[in-house]
């Protein structure tokens, strides 16, 4: 059954079994009589911003993401339990060298437009990403594709620069979902997913009907979608409590304790890889020091920001972004804690004391920034390490904060294998290396486990590229913040998706009315 | 009569200056904010060789003085311009907005008006009584505190507790008058009363300097009834101030629900607007902000015509 699926990893290639393919049901998630149909879901999303194109090669904020999932489907789908499952590919695989990887395209399935799905759409789809004047998110992500083509009329073959053993995963990110060939006006939101958009106003609403068509038989439980802009957070509680949504995105960790008591609505939490981080500038005085860095890391008091920032909604990091639900998290690495004495130990090492420094915060980076930075000011102050914090305006954050001081905050999503997150926010050079940290012991090892076939070799290699982040990385990682949001308690599910919020943004296509 | 004319087309003229002024400011001062479009709808996701390709797409590369005259020039020919953050005309996203916050605008005047210039009347009839100190507690009390807050006791008493009406307002197109009228009656309760105190109290105080002058006990004197003082002698010389600041009232319900919107997740002008200037949508904030701004100038204009026509002396002022 496919929660039990692996994909087994040899040298002659990975294939993923047609017959798993075949069974797409998430059985162990279903209730003994298994999920009902019918029935409107409405969800109260945040992020109305009008930026809303459907493009999927746009950034765009939760409205989007959820009519993206809605309407269209990727190649393949990442899994609640974090596992790759396939979606409008069947299979694939990859030979030798981990170089070329070819995947085989599902047959009978159509658009809603009627057009069938042809592997011409999913190439152009791809491509849309990369070509020339592109501004995809994903397409640094996708850098190392050199060619992708069609092979024959049920295959498609995508080249690479260099060998990677986690490739299809990248095609599972919200982005790459696929859309008829030649494609240039994307509002209608044609695509093969489980509903079709029946109206779209950007930044306000978006409703959808089931797609009578869906090639998945066992998902698509609700009749209709209604999918409503709700930028208060009080206002979606509001709705909610009052019965006129089902449920809702995001929720503050710090108005937790007051809806948790309130009738028919509950907490839905899905443990994460999204943590919150202070990033320092690696390249740069002061924090090209390492005793420094280090006393920074010793100074701060992470069971604290749990407790009070996240009211407990999360667990304590150890200064390296790979999360205790991932593959190759590195188990014996010892938890660093808060420990006064050896902050004070490398402040004095460092030569640097009574340098002034100052911590952007912002809550643009996550909501609970600015509580996060006075806990650690406080804490840090108490082992005799002293600094500002300067609050930063939301607006304009990202361009003008965000990597152009010493000392920020920062947050990640995460993202579904090791390498994918520790390439793009890691590696040398990458735009997203946003503490412009370079170790090249770490550099090296990436590269070697991203082309590695063998899994114990390339766990041994992950769990010493964590201990070299948490070690000489110039990142404080305090927290991993569970995903939380509130549902109606007439909402059933399986498993919750530890990617993104919403159960991935997949709410629509995986729960039902109880 | 005759003065009339020329006293518009001069306020018009004015009236057009201004905009010119606005808008001037306007694209200044989106400029001066930090980041641009490109970098607002990128966010984090920002890469030098992306960031670059969006500016491009969006024509920010030109020179701002540039993109400002090439706005203004397409304005003078009817075009509203293109949104930057979702590249659809500036128009479309206006079309179903406008006529929203219009509405909105429209239902609380109706309820506020009336009420406010009634309430304010009783106040000056009565006043120094208790009914003038109650009332005057009662509406400088709602318009003391932030109407959100107005708005979040109304969402918890009347959709939350009892729920009678729904703290959304999903308004939609198509939609029928007595629903639309039901979707949109929390935020025009708000919004009435943030805006009732202001305008009882004026008409209050216009009303008791008239009723204080020497024809005004001339006519009680005289013997008239008390009612026939107040609305023949009294209330016509009092319109002046009261057209002000009614004009004024309605410019703010037009222009200033941004936050109430915000709350109500109402479809309106103030919701586009705080979407685009969070992006940095240049053409969307300078058209949404000329129409503000048009508002405030032609109901401004429409106040003095009032305040000019009601008075005699005004209306047929000699040139000097």
């Amino acid at each position: 059954m496919v929660n039990t699926m692996k994909w087994e990893l040899n040298r002659r290639g990975f294939l993923l079994g047609a017959a798993a393919a075949a069974s797409l049901g998430p059985t162990r998630l279903m209730a003994a009589e298994g999920p009902k149909k019918g029935g409107v879901l409405r969800l109260g999303v945040l992020g109305g911003d009008l930026a809303q194109t459907l493009d999927p090669a746009s950034t765009a904020g939760s409205l989007d993401q959820m009519v993206q999932m809605m309407t269209r489907n990727g190649l393949v789908e990442i899994l609640p339990n974090g596992d790759l499952g396939p979606e409008l590919a069947e299979s694939w695989e990859a030979d030798d060298s981990l170089q070329k990887w070819t995947f085989k395209i599902r047959k009978g399935v159509t658009f809603h437009s009627g057009k069938p799905l042809t592997v011409d759409d999913v190439v152009f789809s791809i491509r849309h990403h990369i070509k020339d004047g592109s501004s995809s998110p994903a397409k640094g992500t996708l850098s190392a594709i050199v060619d992708v083509r069609a092979d024959g009329p049920d295959h498609m073959v995508v080249e690479l620069s260099g060998p990677n053993a986690d490739f299809p995963y990248m095609f599972g990110d919200n982005y790459m979902r696929i859309v008829p060939d030649g494609t240039t006006d994307f509002l209608d939101g044609n695509g093969t997913g489980p509903y079709i958009l029946t109206s779209f106003e950007p930044g306000v609403r978006a409703t959808g009907k089931r797609n009578p068509d869906y090639f998945k038989s066992d998902r698509a439980h609700f009749d209709e979608i209604s999918l409503l802009v709700v930028a208060d957070e009080s206002a979606r509680i509001a709705a909610l409590q009052a019965g006129q949504i089902d449920a809702m995105d995001r929720v503050g960790y710090k108005v937790l304790p007051m809806v948790e008591r309130a009738a028919n609505i509950r907490v839905l939490e899905a443990v994460g890889r999204q943590h919150f981080n202070f990033a320092m500038l690696a390249d740069q005085a002061p924090f090209d020091n390492l005793d420094l860095r280090l006393a920074m890391k010793y100074g701060i008091d992470r069971e604290a920001i749990v407790k009070l920032v996240l009211n407990g909604r999360g667990y304590v990091g150890n200064d390296h972004p790979i999360a205790r639900n991932a593959k190759f998290f590195n188990s014996e690495l010892p938890q660093r804690a808060y420990d006064p004495d050896k902050a004070q130990f490398h402040l004095k090492k460092s030569g640097l004391a009574g340098t002034p420094l100052q911590l952007h915060v912002s809550e643009a980076a996550f909501a609970g920034a600015i509580d996060m930075g006075s806990l650690y000011k406080e804490s840090a102050s108490k082992a005799g390490i002293n600094f500002d914090l300067v609050r930063s305006p939301n607006d304009g954050y990202w361009a003008t904060v965000w990597q152009k001081v010493p000392w920020f905050t920062s947050y990640w999503a995460g993202r579904p294998t090791e390498d994918w997150m520790l390439t793009s926010t890691y590696s040398k050079g990458a735009p997203h290396n946003e503490s412009h940290w370079s170790n090249d012991r770490f550099n090296q090892l990436l590269v070697a486990a991203r082309g590695e076939a063998d899994e114990n070799r390339r766990r041994e290699m992950y769990w010493e590229m964590q201990q070299l982040i948490s070690d000489d990385g110039a990142t404080v990682i305090p927290v991993f913040a569970n995903y939380v949001t509130l549902v109606s308690d007439k909402i059933a599910h399986g498993d919750v998706s530890p990617m993104w919020i919403l159960d991935g943004y997949k709410a629509t296509e995986r729960w039902w009315f109880a | 009569m005759t003065d009339l004319v020329p006293m518009m087309i001069w306020r018009l003229v004015l009236g057009v200056l201004t905009l010119v002024a606005v808008s001037v400011v306007i694209f200044l001062s989106v400029q001066m904010l930090p980041g641009d479009a490109a970098e607002a709808i990128l966010g984090q996701n920002v890469t030098p060789d992306t960031l670059e390709a969006l500016r491009r797409s969006m024509n920010l590369d030109v020179p701002a003085g540039v993109r400002y005259f090439a706005w203004v020039g397409n304005l003078l020919q009817g075009d509203l311009g293109t949104s930057l953050a979702s590249n659809r005309p500036v128009v479309d996203l206006l079309r179903e907005r406008l006529p929203n916050t219009i509405f909105l605008a429209a239902v609380a005047a109706c309820v506020a008006t009336p009420l406010s210039i009634v309430l304010g009347l009783v106040c000056a009839l009565y006043r120094n009584r208790y009914v003038d100190r109650a009332l005057n507690a009662v509406a400088l009390g709602a318009s003391s505190v932030p109407d959100f807050f107005i708005a979040y006791v109304l969402i918890i008493v009347f959709a939350v507790t009892w729920m009678v009406f729904p703290p959304l307002s999903s308004i939609m197109p198509g939609m029928s008058l007595p629903t639309r009228l039901y979707q949109t009656v929390l935020p025009a309760l708000t919004l009435t009363l943030a805006t009732t105190a202001y305008m009882m109290r004026m008409t209050r105080a216009s009303v008791v300097s008239v009723l204080s002058t020497a024809y005004v006990e001339m006519a009680h004197l005289k013997g008239l009834p008390k009612a026939r003082v107040v609305w023949r002698h009294a209330l016509p010389n009092a319109i002046a101030p009261i057209a002000n600041v009614v004009a004024l009232t309605l410019a703010y319900l037009v222009s200033g629900v941004v936050v109430i919107e915000t709350l109500f997740v109402y479809p309106g002008l103030g919701q586009l607007l705080v979407d685009s200037v969070s992006k940095r949508d240049i053409p969307v904030i300078q058209v949404v902000c000329m129409l503000f701004a048009s508002f405030y100038v032609l109901l401004n204009m429409a106040a003095d015509l009032i305040s000019t026509i009601s008075n005699p002396r005004m209306r047929h002022r000699r040139n000097p």
